[in-house]
This record gives C-alpha cells, sequence and structure tokens, in this order.
C-alpha cells in the first residue's frame, strides 16, 4: 500500500470548544482522555492523531461507534469541518493549505462525498438532483442532462428521472444521492454512513450496488461505517476508531486475526470467522509425523472457502506461496474455526 | 411511596404566595384608602406638563431642526408618497380625475387574477365575492383606503423584513443581538408606540404606516430566519461538498427550501398589518378603523357593526389566499400543462377589466345598489335592541356576577390600598416567584409607574388585566386540556380559534358593546375572547405534547382520567401552561387598553384621550408608558414562576 497514495492523512486533529488549537500543540493536554480533557478545558476532542494512506482504487473503511468521530473525520477530509491540526494531501496538495476557491474548484472535480439522510432537493427532480453539482459548476443543461441520464442509468433508476425525491424508497433516493455523487466524474467518493438508515434488504442490495459501480468504474472510495460487517464485505481496509483515535487499521482478517486490543476483539468476537479468516491466519507448521503429499492451497484462501477441500483430503493440506510451504492445514484447525462460530 | 427528600427546606411557594396574599388583606382592612395616589381624570402632573412643553417644542422646531428636517420629515415624505401613491390607485380622487385610476372592477379583477395566480381558484373567487361586498356594504372607498394601507406597510415590512431575516438565518450572531428585539416589539401592546410616533411623524397616514412597520416586520423577519434556519442539514451539507458558493447554497437551496416557511411569514405580516391598520384610525389613519372607531365612541352598533364586518372579511379573503399560496409553494409535481395559456387569458381580460374601470363611470365607482350596508346596520341594531330588552337578565347577571364578585373585590384591594403595600406585595411575590432578579425589575416598575403620576389608573388597569388573564386561564386549560386529550374536538375547535386570531382586535369590542353596553365588564370580555385562542392553543398543544409512552404507562399504572390529567398531563405541559398564562397576559394587557374605548377607563382612557385633546397629550404619553411598565412587571413575575425552571439565569 506504500507507493502513490490518493490521500494522505497525517496527525489530524478536531477539536471542538474555546481555543481548541491549544490542545494538539500542547503535549499535556494532547496526552489527557476525552473526558479528562473536556473537564479541564471545556473542549471536546473529536478527532485526535488520525494518520492514514488510501491507495488508488482502494476500498478504505473507517468504522467505529457513534462518537468515535468518523463523521467528523470524513468532513475534515473534505473541509466540510475545519480540522484543527494536521494534514492532509491529495494527490500531493495540502488541501488544508487551499483558498476558498481551490477548495470548491477540489469539491467540483475532485471529490463528491454521500449521505446518510440523502441531503436531495425536495423540490428538484430526480434528474435535476443528479446534474445539481454539475449545474453548480457551471455546465450547460443539455450537457448536463446528458450525463445526469448516465449515471442514472448507471445507478438503476432509469424510468424514474422525473420523479419528485418524495415519491421514491429510501434504497432508491439513496441511489440518486449515489448518482449525483458519481455524475460530476470525481476521482474520490466519500460516504458518510450511506446506508445507515435503510432497512437490512434494502441496506445488502446498495452494498452489492457499490461494491459493482467499484468493479465498474474503479474509483477511490473512503467509506464510513458503524457496521462491521458492512466494513468486512466493503473495505479492502479498515481503520477502527474509538473515541477519536485510531485503534487499528489493517484488512478485515488482520482485525479478526490479530486484534490489536481487547476494544477490537470485543468487536470481531461475534464475527463468522471462517468467512473472513485465511488459511495464513490457521495453519500450523508440519510436524514430523504429518504426510506431506495432499494437495496445495494458497495463504490467501478463505477458510470457508478452504474447508470442503481440506476435509475431503484427509490429510493435511499444504499451503504454499510461491513454491514456499509455509505450513499445513487438517481438518482439526478448519473445525476449531468453523465451530467456535458463536461461541 | 414515603415522602422522598425535598430539595427545598423552605416552604413551598404556594404556600408563601397564599401567605403574601393574606397578609395583603390583613394590612388593607386598616389601611385602605390612605396614600392612593389618585389624580382625577382633567388634573395633570409636572411631567405631563413636561411631556406637553416637549410637544410644543417639537412642534415649534418640526421645520428648523436638522433631524427633522433630514432624517424624519423625509422619511415622513417617503412613506406619505407611497401610500398616497396606492391611495391614488384604488383609493382616493386623482391625477385630476374624480374617481381613482382603477376602479371597482379593476380592482376585484386584479384581486382575482394575483389570488389566482398565487393560490388557487377557489380563493381567487372568494376573493373577488369578498371584495364586491365591501362596495355591496357602502364602504368601498373606506375599504380600499385600509387596503392602500396595509399593502404600503406590508411592502416596507417585507422590504426590510426578508433580508434581515435571511441575514439572522446565516448569522448566528445578527440572529442573537435582534432576538430580544423582536421580542420587545412584540410583546409592546400595540398602541403605545403610536403616541411617540406621532410625536416625530405628525398625526396621519405616516404614522399609521410606520406604527404598523413596527408591529408586522418582526413575523417578516423571525419566519424568514427560522425557514432559513430549518432547512434540513444534509442538504446544505450535500451542497457544499459539490463546491457551491455561498450565493448559490442561499439561491437554489436555501430559498427555495425556506419558501413556503417566508410566505407564511408574509401571511403574519399582512395580518398583523390589516390589525395595526385598524388601530391606527386613533391617529387618524383613514379606512374602517376610522370608521369603527367613530361608531364605537358614539356607542353606534349598527355602523360599528357594518365596518367590523368588513374588517373581518377583508381578513379572512388575506388570510385565506395567502395561506393557501403557502401550502402552493410547497414542492410538489410538475405544473399542470394547460397552466400558461389560461394565466395569458385570464390577464387579458384582467387588462380589459382594468381599461373599463379607467373609462367608464359605472366600473369605477361603486354603483349604489341595494344599500346592504344599511340593512346590516338597521338589522344590528335591531338585534341589539332585542339582546338587550330580551336577554338582559342573562347578560346582567353575567355581568354582575363577575363585577361584584371579582372584579370590584379585586379593583378594591388593589386601588384602595397605600401605594406602599401594593409595592410591597408585588415585591414579595416576584422574589417568591421569580428571585431577585424579578424583584429588581420589580422595584424598578413600581418606582417609574408612581413617577408615572397616573398610580391609581395603573391599578385600575392591572386589576381588570388580572381578572381578565385568570378567566383566560380557565378557559384556557378547561378547552386547552379538552383538545389536547380529544383529536376530533382539536380538529372542530382548532379552525375556529385560528380565525379568531387573525380577526383586528378592535373587532371584538363591537358585539360585547352590544349585549354589555360601555363598561369595563365589556372591555374584559373582549379581552378574553381576544386572548383566550392563544392560550387555549399553547395549552392544547403542550398536552399533546406529553409523550405518549409516559401517558401510555400511566394508563397501565390505573391512573383514572382525572388523575391522568392532574398528575401526568399538566404537570408535564407546565411549561406551556407557563408560556400561555403570559402571552394570555400580553393580549389582555394590549386589549384592556383598546377596551378605553368602551367604557374601561384608566389607562386606556388616558391614551385615547390623549390622541384627541392636545392638553391631555402628556398625561396620554405617560399612560401609555405606565402600560409598558405593567407589562414588564407582570411579564417578568409570570415568566420567571413557570414550574419547570425554579432557578433562574440557569
Amino acid at each position: 500500500m506504500t507507493g502513490e497514495a490518493v490521500i494522505s492523512v497525517r496527525d489530524l486533529w478536531k477539536v471542538f470548544g474555546h481555543k481548541p488549537e491549544r490542545v494538539p500543540r500542547s503535549a499535556e493536554l494532547s496526552a489527557l482522555s476525552r473526558r479528562e480533557l473536556l473537564d479541564r478545558t471545556g473542549c471536546t476532542a473529536a478527532v485526535r492523531e488520525v494518520s492514514f494512506d488510501v491507495a488508488p482504487g482502494e476500498v478504505f473503511v473507517v468504522m467505529g461507534l457513534s462518537g468515535s468521530g468518523k463523521s467528523t473525520l470524513v468532513r475534515c477530509l473534505t473541509r466540510l469541518i475545519e480540522p484543527t491540526s494536521g494534514e492532509v494531501v491529495f494527490e500531493g496538495e495540502d488541501i488544508l493549505a487551499a483558498g476558498p476557491k481551490r477548495l470548491r474548484e477540489l469539491r467540483r472535480r475532485k471529490f463528491s462525498m454521500v449521505f446518510q439522510h440523502f441531503g436531495l432537493l425536495p423540490f428538484r427532480q430526480v434528474v435535476d438532483n443528479v446534474s445539481y453539482g454539475l449545474e453548480i459548476r457551471g455546465a450547460g443543461r443539455a450537457e448536463r442532462t446528458r450525463r445526469a441520464m448516465e449515471v442514472i442509468d448507471l445507478v438503476g433508476l432509469d424510468g424514474y428521472e422525473h420523479s419528485y425525491p418524495d415519491q421514491l424508497s429510501g434504497g432508491m433516493q439513496q441511489r440518486v444521492g449515489l448518482a449525483r455523487a458519481l455524475a460530476g466524474d470525481p476521482d474520490v467518493l466519500f460516504f458518510d454512513e450511506p446506508f445507515s438508515a435503510l432497512d437490512p434488504l434494502i441496506r445488502r442490495d446498495m452494498q452489492h450496488e457499490v461494491i459493482r459501480l467499484h468493479r465498474e468504474v474503479g474509483k477511490t472510495m473512503v467509506f464510513i461505517t458503524h457496521d462491521l460487517s458492512e466494513a468486512l464485505k466493503l473495505g479492502d481496509r479498515i481503520l477502527i476508531m474509538r473515541d477519536g483515535k485510531p485503534v487499528q487499521c489493517g484488512t478485515g482478517d488482520e482485525l479478526v486475526g490479530a486484534p490489536a486490543d481487547d476494544y477490537v476483539r470485543d468487536f470481531v468476537r461475534d464475527v463468522p470467522r471462517a468467512n473472513v479468516l485465511t488459511l495464513r491466519w490457521i495453519m500450523r507448521q508440519p510436524r514430523p509425523d504429518d504426510v506431506m503429499d495432499g494437495p496445495e492451497l494458497g495463504p490467501d484462501v478463505i477458510v470457508r472457502d478452504a474447508a470442503r477441500a481440506v476435509l475431503a483430503a484427509g490429510k493435511p493440506v499444504k499451503v504454499v506461496k510461491d513454491s514456499e510451504l509455509l505450513g499445513v492445514v487438517t481438518d482439526a484447525e478448519i473445525l476449531g474455526v468453523v465451530t467456535e462460530a458463536g461461541a | 411511596m414515603a415522602a422522598p427528600s425535598r430539595p427545598r427546606r423552605r416552604p413551598g411557594r404556594p404556600v408563601l404566595v397564599a401567605a403574601v396574599l393574606l397578609l395583603w388583606v390583613a394590612v388593607w382592612i386598616p389601611a385602605h384608602g390612605v396614600h392612593t395616589l389618585g389624580l382625577s381624570p382633567a388634573d395633570l402632573t409636572p411631567l405631563h406638563r413636561w411631556l406637553n412643553d416637549v410637544n410644543d417644542t417639537i412642534g415649534a422646531n418640526r421645520n428648523s431642526s436638522p433631524v427633522f428636517l433630514y432624517f424624519f420629515n423625509e422619511i415622513r415624505a417617503a412613506v406619505d408618497a407611497l401610500v398616497t401613491f396606492i391611495q391614488d390607485l384604488i383609493s382616493q380622487p386623482s391625477f385630476g380625475r374624480p374617481v381613482p385610476v382603477l376602479g371597482w372592477l379593476g380592482v376585484v379583477a386584479v384581486v382575482a387574477y394575483v389570488s389566482w395566480a398565487v393560490a388557487n381558484a377557489k380563493v381567487a373567487l372568494l376573493a373577488a365575492g369578498g371584495f364586491v361586498f365591501f362596495g355591496l356594504q357602502g364602504l368601498w372607498q373606506e375599504s380600499m383606503d385600509t387596503l392602500a394601507l396595509t399593502l404600503a406597510a406590508v411592502a416596507i415590512s417585507l422590504l426590510i423584513g426578508i433580508p434581515l431575516g435571511v441575514w439572522a438565518g446565516l448569522s448566528d450572531r445578527f440572529h442573537r443581538l435582534i432576538t430580544p428585539v423582536l421580542d420587545f416589539m412584540q410583546t409592546m401592546p400595540t398602541f403605545v408606540y403610536l403616541a411617540p410616533l406621532t410625536l416625530l411623524f405628525l398625526i396621519g397616514p405616516a404614522s399609521a404606516t410606520i406604527a404598523t412597520l413596527i408591529y408586522a416586520v418582526p413575523p417578516a423577519i423571525r419566519l424568514t430566519a427560522h425557514g432559513i434556519r430549518s432547512v434540513p442539514r444534509p442538504a446544505v451539507e450535500a451542497t457544499e461538498s459539490l463546491g457551491a458558493t455561498g450565493r448559490q447554497t442561499l439561491t437554489k437551496v436555501l430559498l427555495p427550501l425556506s419558501k413556503r416557511t417566508i410566505v407564511l411569514g408574509v401571511n403574519q405580516t399582512i395580518m398583523a398589518a390589516l390589525s395595526m391598520v385598524t388601530i391606527a384610525a386613533l391617529i387618524d389613519a383613514p379606512g374602517l378603523g376610522k370608521t369603527v372607531i367613530k361608531a364605537l365612541q358614539t356607542l353606534d352598533v349598527g355602523t360599528a357593526f357594518n365596518a367590523g364586518l368588513a374588517i373581518v372579511v377583508m381578513a379572512i379573503v388575506l388570510d385565506r389566499v395567502t395561506t393557501a399560496a403557502s401550502e402552493r409553494a410547497r414542492p410538489s409535481g410538475p405544473v399542470p400543462r394547460f397552466r400558461r395559456p389560461l394565466a395569458g387569458g385570464l390577464g387579458v381580460v384582467t387588462a380589459v377589466c382594468c381599461y373599463l374601470s379607467y373609462t367608464y363611470v359605472w366600473a369605477a365607482e361603486f354603483p349604489d345598489g341595494p344599500g346592504l350596508g344599511g340593512a346590516l346596520s338597521r338589522g344590528a341594531d335591531s338585534v341589539t335592541a332585542w339582546a338587550q330588552a330580551e336577554l338582559s337578565t342573562v347578560t346582567e347577571g353575567i355581568k354582575d356576577l363577575i363585577t361584584y364578585g371579582l372584579l370590584n373585590p379585586f379593583q378594591a384591594l388593589l386601588v384602595e390600598s397605600p401605594w406602599w403595600l401594593v409595592g410591597a406585595v408585588a415585591l414579595a411575590l416576584a422574589g417568591v416567584l421569580g428571585g431577585v432578579r424579578a424583584a429588581v425589575v420589580t422595584a424598578v416598575c413600581v418606582g417609574l409607574l408612581i413617577g408615572t403620576g397616573l398610580w391609581q389608573d395603573s391599578m385600575t388597569t392591572l386589576a381588570m388585566t388580572i381578572v381578565a388573564t385568570m378567566l383566560v386561564m380557565v378557559l384556557g386549560v378547561v378547552v386547552g386540556v379538552w383538545m389536547g386529550r380529544n383529536r376530533y374536538a382539536d380538529r372542530i375547535i382548532r379552525p375556529v380559534l385560528d380565525a379568531g386570531q387573525t380577526m383586528p382586535a378592535f373587532v371584538y369590542l363591537v358585539p360585547f358593546l352590544a349585549l354589555f353596553s360601555a363598561t369595563r365588564f365589556t372591555a374584559i370580555v373582549a379581552a378574553v375572547v381576544f386572548a383566550a385562542p392563544v392560550a387555549i392553543k399553547i395549552v392544547a398543544d403542550g398536552v399533546r405534547g406529553v409523550s405518549a409512552t409516559t401517558v401510555e404507562a400511566a394508563t397501565a399504572a390505573g391512573s383514572s382520567t382525572w388523575q391522568l390529567i392532574t398528575k401526568v398531563q399538566l404537570p408535564m405541559a407546565g411549561a406551556s401552561l407557563a408560556l400561555a398564562a403570559n402571552q394570555g397576559l400580553i393580549y389582555v394587557l394590549s386589549m384592556v387598553v383598546v377596551g378605553g374605548l368602551v367604557g374601561a377607563g384608566a389607562l386606556g382612557y388616558d391614551v385615547v384621550a390623549g390622541f384627541s385633546q392636545g392638553q391631555l397629550y402628556g398625561k396620554g404619553l405617560a399612560a401609555g408608558a405606565a402600560i409598558v411598565l405593567l407589562g414588564i412587571m407582570l411579564d417578568r413575575i409570570a415568566r420567571t414562576s413557570s414550574p419547570s425552571k425554579t432557578t433562574e439565569g440557569n
């Protein structure tokens, strides 16, 4: 994940309250817990010391419970909320140094955002909502209508372009929000808990929709959610936040296989591990008595997908990468993961 | 349940209040009749004479002092020009013609067309019908004068109010700054600033328009700001995230989304303006209000009724049209295809009507037709005569019950107490109910009241105000609880209350003058009827606002209906009760003063006399100040006695 990061965040702080800038500057204040800081200074630290990089084409998920600062964080990235200190570098440009005009330009061309409560304009038809971003950047009517119809088609709303938002279901309204975000052809899409207000079945549909769109248009996405299964389903990498602070950042199987602390462990406890962990996490070193002529599998195969093969083999399966033997997996390891679900 | 440890160790508030009142009566018995600071109607104090002198000095310097030459006179000239222009268009002979530019046919056509364009065909018909009715009543010119004044005031109000409202919607700082100013403008009884305004702008349409402006601009500012502020945050955030400029956000998101609330503000501004324009007849504003006042002063119920009815009809027309317009302003589906050609066609018809009314006398001057106005006056007169003859046992009974049972003892207690006793009682009540700050305000108000030289008149007005407010609260709680608990009752009563609230204050005096003739009681009844709708609606909303879960839990615990009301719904609606009392008080106070016209006497009479008699001008001004002082004092005591806020400055 090194190389050219699209977004690079360094030591980002957002403190609400009186004279917020003194908090990140002072080593003493910045070491306090949220509660102590509130009692001492009356300030609330919503985001503290957050650093991460997002690679091109990656789906980067920020996950945390309510109050963990994740929504504030995503707003700091586009400066809908002004960060208190730190650095947000987008394609090599420090966003925090951008003037109002440059910032508007970035918002018009480079980023766009999908909101939890959609933020649609009720007095405009779907097509005019979708083309709204193009309208405010000065595109002509014919051009923006043409482009709007393209993305309406892309998100599966064709036939509804002349409806008004209140005539659509929640899921369809969010498709409009998605289409509006895609219409400007931005480099990065930000999602702020876009599906939290939807019911579970629609939510699943929309998640698949995002996966499909990601496959088709290949945009970089930063996705905020409080739902771990959503994070695991969508995220290439996941950043877990607690009380404004990053707790752990890694791929789904890293979080489940090697939780950084009890908080993360508690979080991932109910995840069906067989669906997330790969063989890398359960393999063991070969023992002298192992029969070493079993089939071979890669280390990144998910346990659930490997189970049938391992159980059918009747002997240890070799985990091999680049023809190097990393370890072996037997019935015992597979069953250990599969049966512990729900424990 | 055992009595839990109560946080307050001193005796409860009701006990203290009762103790203060008992002590008052105990001291009153030996001390009544002394130090009452009486002043007979024709007497003046040095303050009043000094105010007269100020008035004379200003009158003498009006055309020489630079403040007047370059500021007040300019404003007056500009406002006068606007009013005169509208009057030339629709009500007064103008441009060397014996008739206004637009005759009745043109005005009716324009009103109907505009109503149709901003609202719908139904209210357009209502508007046309209403305006023709003015003509049939024989009040065409008076109605048009009232309309002209209202339009002028509304135009200026909106010109000032909407931009300020947008500013207050966008800027927290400005919002904080302007809210108390608007509160003050709205709580001051309307009448009070008429006198100071005449000092600056003379008696006449300019003062009337400016007074109306003061009263009518707050709703425009408030509702515009409220509309802008209640635009859903996500919509604003979304548009910002797409890179909209401040102007784009305002014109493409904030204004369209708050359009409905802003139109509602226009509605309230128009209704406030109409109400005030009629009252401004006291300072010689032309129109229907003048007809009503003249008739009230000569106790000519028939004429007052005819003109009052015209005011009601105008209020209904303006209210219905603007309410329908605000409903149309809701974002909705596409415009029907036939609307545009229809608009063009009707526009041509309207233009033809205007031309006809410009050219032909029959379309310019409303024909002397069946004389509906005379018939209405005579009908009202005969109904009044019948009611006074036949219902007198009932009406006199009610009147005597309230007058002798409630008003007289109360008035005796207040008026005959030495001033220091009333002052001490007010101070003690303020201290018990409101705390130190309320007591300080009360002390200052009592001191200033004595300074106005109108202590005894103030006490008479106070007695009427308190009696009327008590009646308002009884009505408010009984009807409010009923409406709050019963959706069916709510659905039937609420429209009646809404209609009642859109009526200009004056109109209420007419029927009660007919029933009860000119007495203090008439003023009290009119005040109760004027103030009750507000109180009832606030109580009803408070009771309705009690969380359904809590009510359900109390019902599940086996509460009877009475227990549910007294132990759950009323206590939880405590803040609403306090607000209802406060608002009721303000409304009553402003109406009790209007009651000065129909025999309520005291401060109201002083104010009215001040407008008409030069040597009483200063006294009228002082009376206006006394009303404001009473209002502030009562407001402080009543506001802080809200049960939900036991500590001050929280």
